[in-house]
């Protein structure tokens, strides 16, 4: 099978700021359906009450800003102003409910403004525990509950065990297939565009789970016997874009300039639980024991101890990377706050590193390509000569 | 001089004193072996860590008054050099800038690192980062205390638990172990139960605005106010003192009809009743006051002064639930408020000390305070009818002070108000 079918249907989804594919799914099924906004939200937990689940990742560079501006300041990031906008336009009127993942300040009075603009609709903002103690997993699995319980009444269908079980099932998969690209890009980026990983990733902020490891299977099996020839590129890891997502133009850009990028950090929620979710007779505790024992590092999340930074180093050397860029989105707190410690890491190890910044709307897809190809030109030459 | 401006200065030098001493006994921390904990200011846990004789330091104190000394544009400098983004929050560098450049405090002698960093997570998510970043620095341990967020105006029980099991479980003994003694609940209650009766008086203090004309102002006067209570000194006789004589000042004030005292004189002929959303700007504290009270504009409520508690609702520190109080405490800061309810605390103060009008000093630096700030305007203004002002400047940027932009942009605000009130 081609991939380039598979591939023009994400990019038709992700282009699709009326989510039609929401739209049409609840119209086929009855269901209603959830947005949430980044990094992540337990998704399996949603979804076995009967609901879909549908990320909200900004409006990116198809949507033009003609109200968001005057609910936000010129130094706030992007992505809340492109919501907003999509919010009075309408175009999340088939959301029956929206979460607000606790990840920074701005998300945060996000899912205030929400409950003032749509006093009507479901809105939950979720505390994740900071504190992996017996007293953080106290409170995490009360605010489960709390989730699972709202995520019934709103669809009226109990999330029975036997749901849940099935759900992490689903969603297990779907992390499994997802692990197995990520590989084969990392061994044979050639066969894994980039760009392509990333609308297929971003393909399953919409689509129903089951549907969307189908399409991962699908464009696995055809992309192992992809005929792309292999360049003289640097690998490199991406780092600092896991809440507003790069447009597709600049991930084009980076991987346009001399870099396969072997791994990233965007639409992170699908990737956010390092290991599978067990099943068994207290599913919920499953979730929120997965939750606690093991996610990725990112910058929303407390690193207790003294190894700041190491995630990142393990990452490069796991991916076998050469460099790291740090693309952070413009005025991010959270992603600007953690480079330094990040930078220093990857110093101590001897890792090279670049880094600007970016906003999902950005036009200057070009100085990041020349940022990008100028880094991979350095790699390749201080290779050559040490 | 006369014995009422005697009395006008004691709360000032009582605090100017207790300052000294507080950053003297600092200075010798080392060596009198005393141990040293940095924490920040929502939500501080002065109480307990007094309990442990153990010193406080909180960073955004001294990046303030090192934007109030003109230091802090070097510091943010020196930080950006050394790799700190011009995007991010400008506490954060003027503190790792100051650090860098020998990290000598407002007093002119050297602060002791940290021995612990008592990362209390309250209302803002960039104090887990500064912490981080702090780590890397000093190489200390870190204790985390998470506050969850207010997201539906209200503490729940499960908020509160929590809380107040993480202070049992991992806050209490982590300071046990930097101090190397056990807690004395006896001795906690006594603080507790100190800072219950300094809050009263503060509260006092603040209600007294409500008074025409003002015997304070709320905001520029306000900042000084907040400073022995929601810093190291909440819970000692001296801050008790600090208040009560606040309070008589206040009373005398206003058994004859005096207002606030600014740095020029007394304001007497107030014209506009203002409430304040935000905080001020720092490097240019005394210019931007001065737009003020120019214009005989007063401040009659603010909401940074609440980030440290917002004691006007009924909150005390309650010496017979240490724990569960403490967390309350935590749980209930400015900054740790949905939207909703942060809109309505100003309706209630537009309302309560019947202002004319609101001002929004948006924030660079603290996506805290102000995302989200325009909608909230429009908000308070359809709830209140009341006109309000924005404008934006910086904590302790010198960058983003641009006084003729703000003074513009204030002297239209006033001519509306005006034309407002003629036409009423
Ligand atoms: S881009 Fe950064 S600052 Fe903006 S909402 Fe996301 S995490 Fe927050
Ligand atoms: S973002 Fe705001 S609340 Fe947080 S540290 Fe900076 S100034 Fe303080």
């Amino acid at each position: 099978m081609d991939t380039q079918p598979i591939i023009d249907r994400c990019e038709r989804l992700y282009r699709d700021i009326d989510l039609g594919y929401v739209q049409e799914w609840k119209q086929r099924t009855g269901g209603k359906a959830v947005g949430h906004l980044p990094v992540y939200v337990p998704r399996e937990l949603i979804h076995a009450a009967g609901l879909l689940p549908v990320g909200i990742m900004g409006g990116g560079d198809d949507v033009e800003i003609i109200r968001g501006d005057a609910y936000f300041q010129s130094y706030i990031c992007h992505l809340p102003r492109s919501t907003v906008e999509l919010a009075l336009g309408g175009k999340l009127d088939c959301l029956d409910g929206m979460l607000f993942p606790a990840i920074c300040d701005v998300i945060r009075n996000l899912s205030g403004m929400w409950q003032m603009m749509f006093p009507d609709k479901y809105i939950k903002y979720l505390d994740f525990p900071q504190t992996f103690n017996g007293a953080g997993r106290e409170f995490y699995r009360f605010e489960m509950a709390e989730l699972l319980l709202d995520m019934e009444t709103l669809s009226g269908i109990r999330a029975t065990p036997e749901r849940l079980n099935h759900s992490i099932t689903l969603y297990n998969a779907n992390r499994q297939v997802l692990t197995e690209l990520y590989e084969l890009r990392a061994t044979e980026p050639h066969r894994v565009p980039t760009s392509e990983l990333y609308l297929l990733l971003r393909a399953g902020n919409v689509l129903e789970v089951s549907e969307h490891t189908a399409m991962l299977h699908d464009y696995l099996a055809a992309a192992r016997h992809s005929t792309r020839p292999l360049r003289d590129n640097v690998r490199v890891v991406a780092t600092g874009l896991f809440c507003e997502q790069p447009p597709l133009s600049m991930v084009r850009a980076m991987e346009n300039s001399g870099c396969y990028i072997v791994d990233d950090d965007w639409v992170l929620g699908a990737r956010y639980q390092l290991g599978d979710t067990p099943v068994g007779d207290n599913p919920l505790a499953a979730i929120v024991d997965s939750y606690m024992s093991g996610t990725v590092a990112t910058a929303t999340r407390y690193v207790e101890g003294d190894d700041k930074g190491a995630f990142l180093v393990e990452q490069v050397r796991r991916r076998n990377a050469e460099g790291v860029i740090f693309a952070a989105a413009s005025f991010c707190d959270p992603a600007l706050l953690d480079r330094p410690m990040g930078q220093k890491a990857l110093a101590e190890a001897g890792i090279p590193y670049t880094a600007f910044t970016y906003s999902e709307n950005t036009g200057q897809v070009q100085v990041i390509k020349e940022q990008a190809g100028t880094f991979a030109d350095s790699i390749k030459l201080w290779g050559a000569v040490s | 001089m006369s014995s009422a401006e005697v009395q006008k200065e004691e709360s000032m030098v009582l605090q100017k004193k207790m300052l000294g001493e507080h950053f003297e006994t600092l200075s010798k921390a080392k060596e009198n072996g005393r141990k040293v904990v940095y924490t920040f200011v929502p939500g501080n846990l002065n109480e307990l860590i007094l309990a442990f004789d153990l010193l406080p330091v909180h960073p955004e104190v001294n990046a303030l008054q090192s934007g109030m000394r003109k230091l802090s544009g070097d510091y943010i400098q020196e930080a950006e050099k050394q790799g700190h983004s011009e995007d991010v929050c400008t506490y954060v560098k003027c503190d790792i800038g100051m650090l860098k450049k020998g990290n000598i405090g407002p007093t002119g002698e050297k602060l002791p690192a940290p021995d612990l960093l008592l990362l209390s997570y309250t209302g803002c998510f960039t104090f887990m980062k500064w912490f981080e970043l702090l780590k890397q620095e000093y190489g200390c341990p870190v204790v985390m205390l998470q506050v969850p967020y207010q997201a539906d105006g209200k503490i729940t029980a499960s908020q509160r638990e929590f809380v107040a099991r993480q202070l049992r479980e991992v806050v209490v003994p982590a300071l046990e172990q930097v101090s190397g003694k056990k807690l004395d609940e006896d001795r906690l209650r006594e603080l507790l139960a100190s800072s219950a009766r300094a809050e009263d008086d503060l509260v006092y203090v603040w209600e007294s605005a409500k008074h025409k004309p003002s015997p304070i102002d709320a905001y520029f006067g306000g900042v000084y106010y907040i400073g022995p209570i929601f810093t190291a000194f909440r819970g000692l006789p001296g801050c008790e003192q600090y208040y009560r004589s606040l309070r008589s000042e206040v009373d005398y004030r206003i058994a004859h009809g005096m207002g606030p005292t600014t740095p020029e004189g007394e304001l007497r002929q107030q014209k506009y009743r203002i409430v304040v959303e935000g905080p001020p700007n720092w490097t240019s504290f005394r210019e931007f006051w001065k737009i003020f009270y120019d214009e005989g504009v007063v401040m009659v409520a603010s909401t940074y002064t609440k980030v440290g508690g917002l004691y006007e609702q009924g909150f005390r520190h309650d010496p017979d639930h240490p724990f569960e109080t403490l967390a309350e405490y935590c749980l209930g800061c400015y900054t740790n408020r949905n939207l909703p309810a942060r809109v309505d605390i100003l309706a209630k103060y537009v309302e309560d000390y019947q202002a004319d009008g609101v001002l929004f000093n948006s924030i660079k630096s603290c996506n805290s305070f102000s995302a989200g700030q325009l909608m909230m305007l429009r908000e308070l203004e359809k709830l209140t009818g009341k006109a309000g002002a924005f404008i934006e400047s910086d904590l302790v940027d010198p960058r983003y002070f641009n006084a003729a932009n703000i003074k513009n942009r204030l002297e239209s605000y006033f001519q509306m108000l005006e034309a407002k009130r003629q036409a009423a």
